[in-house]
């Protein structure tokens, strides 16, 4: 039997070389149980030593490999081959970031986005460790805990068109994280996150496309922890107004 | 060339790396803290733990018995200071982490949830479903970011240490964005770079685990100790090397042959799915090579059963099983079993250091898997890594700290400077600039398969023998490899080529280790000699690098109160 070939369609750019993006195709033996991932280390060890991407745990977790594949965004090693048509596949760094090489594309803003949001657990008076955890109950868990399993993959503000059009927007892990510790029972930080999460490129630049959830590899709904930091922020702003005034 | 100065220079922002920098800066806010890591900290292979971390919070259980579980687990190779230092800083380290708000699993009162583990005589395994070195990692990333002290260097990689009249003095780094080689200097050095399972073909362990620390310290002078002590894990998805955990098993799956027999009876009967790693995975290999096995495209394998646990056990404990299972296998593992077999997945051995992570070297400490304390010895009780990340971590962050508040900063002259300029010649004026040679890859795979057949589960002399020679060769072979991306930017097969330079000095201190060690114990089985020899070989190993060869010294083994017994489950 010959051997089945995938065609991979790889966007290479390396900045010391050439001006603009461009195509570069590649010919890869099939196998029904590969994945992406597989195919562009295949080029890599067997065809042209060049190709620059990232990756490390190829089980969807380290959040290394994500990229457009057929125009979605999705993680390299959670992609089969046979999930496309033809077995031609195009390969493209993830949208809306800044290009380094080839797919490998700067996250910067994120990591400086999400010390924005402090995401860690505030505490009025933190208690002695010698005492012991803090208590949860499964239910105070389950409020954040879908939250807390974003993998910084960054396929969000890929596919989120607010980020496209406004980097400063906070996007939505970032949004999800800064509600995940708003709503862990452990956290009393809520009053300072709040104002920067509602600032004016918070959550309220978002018009609800949803389409962060649809890519989140983790199943993580990013749209919802958005949604909900509107709503508490509403009603936060509302008590504000009803509450008693000092003298002025 | 670029310097930068700091206190502490951390290699490494996994758990061990991250819980050292937090560890320095509350001891002394003033600290200046560097975490020097080749990929961004949240994608450091801690990340990849599944089951759990082992620590004594129940009433019914107490330090002694996490002891001994832990020395018989090592086949009585570990140090019983360090493992007594261990279980008593384990809970504080585990309320800690919670604290800084690991999403842990919860008992019904709120407490943090514990689950039964393999060689372990009570459950004592704190989880957060089975994703706990997720949750680890990223909570201690996240909460690192708090310490305006603690600056980190994503994505730039360490190519050696920087060494002045056996002190310690900092780093050589690329920074991978720009490919430029820059010096980081400080007055102590904490190595916590992880494993190198990438060494083998077949292993849990991530692109990314490539012994890099391991290999600066031993290039150093620094000795690599118990080398030949390498885990295999029982439950591995045949095709890719991902791991299935223990959790599986400490949730209540069987083990299964093609009989549908619970093959366990014969080798760990008063323990069965619950007996240590080294153990299992030599039992695998007893049914498989016996014919009991399963054949499948990737060679033979052995189920892994959780149809009995039911859906809702699965999904509330195991929902990162079933997710791999789904996705990789198509499986459902509420209804259908999970094909498994042993591959490598831990080293017990590593870098030789103190309970406070000091390796001896001034300046020099290291934690964590890159470490080798000893608190494993030739076993390692699945879910101690975690907490001896944290623990140890936290040790040598507290160690350095003190140490470098004692010296004055290292300046950037002779020999520092001569020693970096030796480094940006070796990198850029000779690997970058061969023209004609043989790719690495090619190279690295035969690293990777040798390994793999020669120095596995079952080892005997002319297959250690056979791997000295052949990583021998493979060492004079990277010499004319060449590196076809010659830009600067992002050179990741630059880094590639470094890293299996770093990797084959690892490799080859494993036969080197193993071919001396005349006896069986823990993960070294040899077919020659099947038992174990306390009156011979009750001690560590210790590699050395030389010239040639790697030198094979031995150190004493601290006993303090658990006198070695047979080692029967």
């Amino acid at each position: 039997m010959s051997q089945e070939i995938a065609t991979i369609r790889v966007t290479r750019y390396r900045p010391e070389k050439d001006s603009q993006p461009f195509f570069q195709e590649y010919k890869v033996p099939y196998r029904h149980d590969m994945v992406v991932l597989d195919a562009l280390n295949y080029i890599k060890a067997e065809l042209d030593g060049s190709l620059t991407y990232r990756w490390s745990c190829r089980m969807g977790v380290c959040g290394s490999c994500g990229a457009n594949i057929d125009g979605e965004p999705k993680l390299t090693c959670a992609s089969f081959l046979h999930e496309f048509k033809d077995r031609t596949i195009t390969v493209e760094p993830m949208s809306h970031f800044p290009v380094i090489k080839d797919l490998v594309v700067d996250m910067e803003d994120f990591m400086e986005k999400l010390v924005k949001i402090k995401p860690w657990i505030i505490r009025k008076k933190d208690s002695l460790v010698e005492e012991g955890e803090y208590r949860q109950s499964s239910k105070e868990l389950d409020r954040y805990q879908q939250f807390s399993s974003c993998i910084n993959c960054m396929l969000c503000y890929a596919a989120c068109p607010i980020y496209g059009l406004n980097e400063k927007f906070l996007g939505p892990a970032a949004t999800a994280l800064a509600y995940r510790y708003i709503e862990d029972s452990r956290d009393q930080g809520k009053d300072i996150r709040f104002p920067i999460v509602h600032e004016i490129e918070g959550v309220w630049e978002c018009t609800l496309v949803g389409e962060c959830s649809v890519v989140c590899p983790k199943g993580v709904d990013p749209m919802l922890a958005i949604q909900r930091t509107k709503i508490l922020g509403a009603t936060n702003a509302i008590k504000s107004i009803l509450m008693p005034r000092g003298g002025r | 060339m670029e310097h930068h100065n700091h206190d502490i220079v951390i290699v490494g922002g996994g758990a061990a790396g991250l819980r050292a920098a937090i560890a320095a800066v509350e001891l002394q806010p003033k600290m200046d803290v560097a975490v020097v890591s080749k990929v961004y900290p949240m994608r450091s292979h801690t990340v990849s733990a599944e089951g759990g971390m082992a620590a004594v919070t129940r009433e019914y259980d107490n330090f002694d018995s996490h002891a001994y579980d832990t020395i018989k687990g090592s086949d009585f190779l570990a140090d019983q200071d360090s493992v007594e230092f261990f279980v008593k800083e384990a809970p504080r380290e585990s309320y800690q982490l919670e604290h800084w708000g690991c999403p842990f699993s919860r008992d019904p009162d709120g407490r943090i949830s514990s689950r039964a583990f393999g060689g372990m005589s009570v459950k004592r395994t704190l989880f957060a479903t089975d994703k706990i070195g997720f949750h680890l990692l990223h909570t201690l990333f996240q909460t690192s970011l708090k310490y305006e002290n603690i600056h980190r260097y994503d994505e730039w990689f360490v190519t050696s240490l920087l060494v002045d009249k056996d002190r310690v003095e900092g780093v050589t780094a690329i920074e991978m964005r720009t490919g430029e080689l820059v010096t980081i200097l400080g007055k102590a050095v904490i190595i916590a770079t992880g494993g190198c399972g990438r060494i083998f073909q077949f292993t849990t362990n991530g692109w990314i685990k490539t012994g890099d620390g391991m290999a600066l310290a031993y290039r150093a002078g620094v000795p690599l100790k118990d080398m030949e002590m390498v885990q295999y894990h029982p439950t591995l998805l045949p095709n890719t090397g991902i791991l299935i955990t223990e959790a599986a098993r400490g949730e209540g799956g069987h083990l299964l042959n093609k009989d549908g027999e619970r093959f366990l009876k014969r080798y760990v009967p008063g323990k069965m799915e619950l007996g240590p790693r080294d153990i299992l995975s030599r039992a695998e290999m007893s049914e498989i090579n016996a014919g009991r096995g399963f054949d499948g495209p990737y060679g033979s394998y052995v189920n892994l059963d959780l149809t009995h646990l039911g859906e809702i056990t699965i999904e509330d404990k195991l929902p990162f099983v079933k997710e791999l299972a789904e996705k990789y296998l198509g499986i459902d593992p509420a209804h259908e079993p999970i094909p498994v077999r042993p591959g490598q997945h831990y080293m017990m051995g590593g870098v030789h250091t103190d309970m406070h992570g000091f390796t001896g070297m001034p300046g020099l400490y290291a934690a964590g898997e890159a470490a080798c304390v000893t608190m494993n010895g030739a076993n390692r009780l699945g879910s101690n890594s975690l907490t001896e990340c944290l623990v140890f971590g936290a040790a040598a962050g507290r160690a350095a700290a003190q140490s470098a508040m004692k010296e004055i900063s290292p300046s950037f002259g002779n020999p520092v400077q001569g020693e970096a300029m030796m480094e940006e010649k070796r990198i850029f004026d000779q690997l970058l600039k061969h023209e004609q040679g043989e790719r690495i890859s090619g190279i690295r795979t035969e690293m990777q398969n040798e390994m793999e057949k020669d120095v596995g589960i079952y080892r005997d002399e002319n297959s250690l023998k056979e791997a000295c020679r052949i990583v021998g060769a493979l060492k004079t072979r990277l010499k004319n490899g060449i590196v076809e991306d010659k830009d600067h930017v992002y050179n990741t097969e630059l880094v590639s080529a470094l890293e299996l330079d770093f990797m084959l000095d690892v490799a080859e201190t494993i036969p080197y280790s193993a071919v001396l060690r005349h006896e069986s114990r823990g993960a070294h089985f040899r077919t020659e000699y099947t038992k174990r020899d306390d009156a011979h070989f009750l001690k560590h190993s210790m590699a050395y690098k030389t010239a040639g060869p790697p030198r094979i010294d031995y150190s004493p083994v601290m006993i303090t109160r658990w006198k070695p017994e047979e080692r029967v489950y």
